[in-house]
């Protein structure tokens, strides 16, 4: 559009910042410019508050409140070991659930399915993203804690509780709550996401791509696993972080089912503690103001986590960008 | 267009500031979440009285009314648990604790092969939560229930995982109960729980224990009562084993032949033969000093109103009355508002 007009009127004097100014430029920039770095914004005074109001917790613990186990309000001592081990281990068991069902769904509906029937389903599971939380909490509590107890948790530990490696895994009381139900039935709130995001993306990768492969002589399923999907890899990556950033917040739904025992245990059966769920349980009758100090600190804790995960998947997907595939 | 814009902004921002104008009296209070339907009741019945005074009640519990109350976003507070001598100490201002209900907790069981009420000695409860009793048939259990036949199985303990005034009122009756208790977890609305599982509110602690096989765990009276879910008896300071209902609640806090000036009293393990022993008041925490005569005249009409006609309400919600002698003193003691 500037190059129509014989002057420049991008840069130099003001008279070009006024023609910017009338002809909205430099109010497009201006605002745009304002927005990002309100968010920018926003995420730094997020955490200041969280460092100055924890100061009375980390003075009085240090280093010592990432190994300490013990969370005592009424002796004033706190530690945030079980949260954080309880907030890896169910976002890691709903992702080892979730992303071969994610991956395979996605898949089906991209390569295999009729283009109809895959944007029905499509529609379908971008509704049940949508569904609220609480609403997975209730189905865990009615349904996948009583399965759990009285079936899959007996199977499981009939099974592989005895496998030498992993069987320390799959021992112990079985009460319904615990863990894996709590990964359960995370898995179940991000496998949409793995299925919508990865679908999109392996439908982008070109005909070329799969027609090449077909044409080498691959076989149908050869020319999807090992040229399609390799191709999609970032994007698919990219799906797998989302869904770990949601397991790693999610609230309602954990803390109705992981049974809210603050202890570090190796069995996916024993209860177990997550840092958004003792928030959320704790924070409005936390009267003394180390606990108050100690919760908030936890909350740093979770937004460091989330940080340093949020780092490393962007390591990965550089990584994986230079070993070949379509940069995203 | 940039025109309208800009005349739309002045209006929005003049009609904003001409709605920030007085109404009539409006106080602000917030806390506990346990007396939250009576305390709405009282005030919805108050304002009906007194159309020109209007209380507005957030239950965000007894922490952060505390904390709200010593901030001074609010005109007063609630709180299940007494402040405790720092957060006292803490505040700016003087601040008076005024009883209002009674509460009371109850052990609620799953036991297979068991429908009657089970008797609970003080000691099988505080070894139950203190994991030192594991099984269903151990002594301290089947000593207390001759006749009922208790299977060998694992205890499931069943807890509170929200800070809450029943936790507080359940630990310190196992406070009482148990010196191990008192030594290694002590009082609080959240507490370090040797052992269990924790729901979520009572819905989720009687969720947990309608579910799981075997298992035991505590609740308001009064939710016991409204979603009809069967209980135990607990044995009391004298040694009887009472089954919770309003009249043993009400015996429990008249049974307090001291009761301090300045009604921070627990009344869990009180002395008597139907006092029920986990049983415990609810406060309003009143500033001393109120600056507002408008304010203070309210409040102080609201209390009296609440000590005499108030209670009226109480049994109709489950809450049992405060005694007359715990009536008395209050009444007594609202001059002390200045």
């Amino acid at each position: 559009m500037d190059r129509a007009a014989p002057r420049r009127f991008n840069g130099g004097g003001p008279r070009a910042f006024i023609h910017r100014l009338r002809h909205g430029d430099e109010v497009a920039h201006i605002l745009t410019l304002t927005f990002a770095a309100g968010i920018l914004l926003l995420t730094s005074m997020l955490v200041y508050e969280l460092w100055v109001n924890s100061h009375l917790s980390r003075a009085k613990f240090g280093w010592m409140f990432f190994w300490t186990s013990t969370w005592d309000p009424v002796f004033d001592n706190f530690g945030a070991a079980p949260f954080i081990y309880g907030t890896l281990v169910t976002s890691i068991v709903s992702l080892v659930t979730a992303v071969p069902l994610g991956l395979a769904a996605a898949i089906f509906l991209s390569e295999l399915a009729p283009r109809r029937m895959s944007d029905t389903i499509s529609f379908l599971i971008d509704l049940l993203a949508a569904v609220p939380s609480v609403i997975y909490g209730l189905l865990g509590i009615f349904i996948v804690v009583p399965l759990m107890r009285t079936t899959v948790g007996p199977i499981l530990i009939g099974t592989l509780g005895h496998v030498p490696v992993i069987g320390r895994f799959f021992k112990g009381p079985n009460y319904g709550v615990g863990f894996l139900t709590a990964g359960v039935v995370l898995a179940i709130m991000v496998v949409p996401f793995i299925i919508s995001v990865s679908r999109e993306v392996l439908l982008t990768v070109p005909r070329e791509q799969r027609e090449a492969a077909l044409a080498l002589g691959a076989t149908r399923w050869e020319a999807t696993w090992k040229v399609v999907v390799p191709w999609a890899r970032t994007g698919i990556l990219g799906s797998v972080f989302l869904a770990l950033a949601r397991a790693l917040g999610e609230t309602m739904a954990v803390t109705m089912v992981i049974g809210n025992d603050p202890k570090i245990s190796a069995s996916l059966f024993a209860p177990g503690y997550t840092i958004a769920a003792v928030i959320a349980n704790e924070f409005t009758e936390a009267t003394g103001d180390l606990y108050l100090s100690a919760l908030i600190e936890l909350g740093l804790v979770l937004f460091l986590m989330t940080f340093i995960l949020n780092g490393l998947a962007r390591l990965l997907i550089v990584a994986t960008e230079r070993g070949g595939g379509h940069p995203s | 267009m940039r025109k309208t814009l800009v005349v739309l902004f002045l209006l929005f921002a003049g009609a904003a500031t001409a709605g920030a104008q007085s109404n009539p009296m409006l106080l602000n209070a917030a806390g506990a979440t346990f007396p939250y339907p009576i305390y709405s009741k009282w005030f919805d019945v108050y304002h009906t009285a007194h159309p020109n005074i209007q209380i507005n009640y957030q239950s965000i519990g007894s922490g952060g009314g505390i904390r709200q109350l010593l901030a001074g976003t609010v005109d007063f507070g609630a709180s299940d648990g007494p402040m405790s001598d720092d957060q006292l100490a803490q505040a700016k201002f003087k601040i008076l604790h005024f009883p209002t209900v009674l509460g009371a907790v109850i052990p609620t069981y799953n036991v297979s092969g068991v429908s009657t009420d089970l008797n609970f000695t003080q000691k099988a409860l505080a070894g139950i939560y203190l994991g030192t009793i594991t099984k269903w048939n151990d002594p301290e259990i089947t000593k207390a229930n001759p006749g009922v036949k208790l299977p060998g199985e694992d205890i499931v303990v069943v807890h509170r995982s929200d800070g809450s005034g029943t936790s507080y009122i359940f630990t310190d009756f196992l406070s009482k109960a148990s010196d191990d208790w008192k030594n290694k977890v002590g009082k609080g609305t959240s507490v370090n729980w040797p052992v269990g599982l924790g729901g979520k509110g009572n819905e989720g602690v009687s969720g947990l224990v309608k579910q799981t096989p075997n298992s035991i765990g505590y609740i308001e009276l009064i939710y016991a009562v409204q979603n009809s879910i069967p209980y135990g008896k607990v044995q009391n300071a004298a040694g009887k084993f009472v089954k919770a209902d309003l009249a043993g609640v009400t015996a429990a806090a008249a049974s307090m032949k001291d009761m301090p000036e300045d009604f921070r009293v627990s009344i869990t393990n009180a002395p008597g033969a139907t006092s029920y022993p986990i049983s415990s008041f609810t406060w309003l925490l009143i500033p001393a000093q109120i600056s507002d005569a408008g304010k203070r005249d309210a409040i102080k009409d609201f209390l009296k109103w609440m000590l005499m006609d108030g209670q009226k309400f109480n049994e109709g919600l489950f809450y049992a009355q405060l005694p007359k002698s715990v009536v008395t003193k209050e009444t007594k003691a609202i001059s002390l508002i200045q």
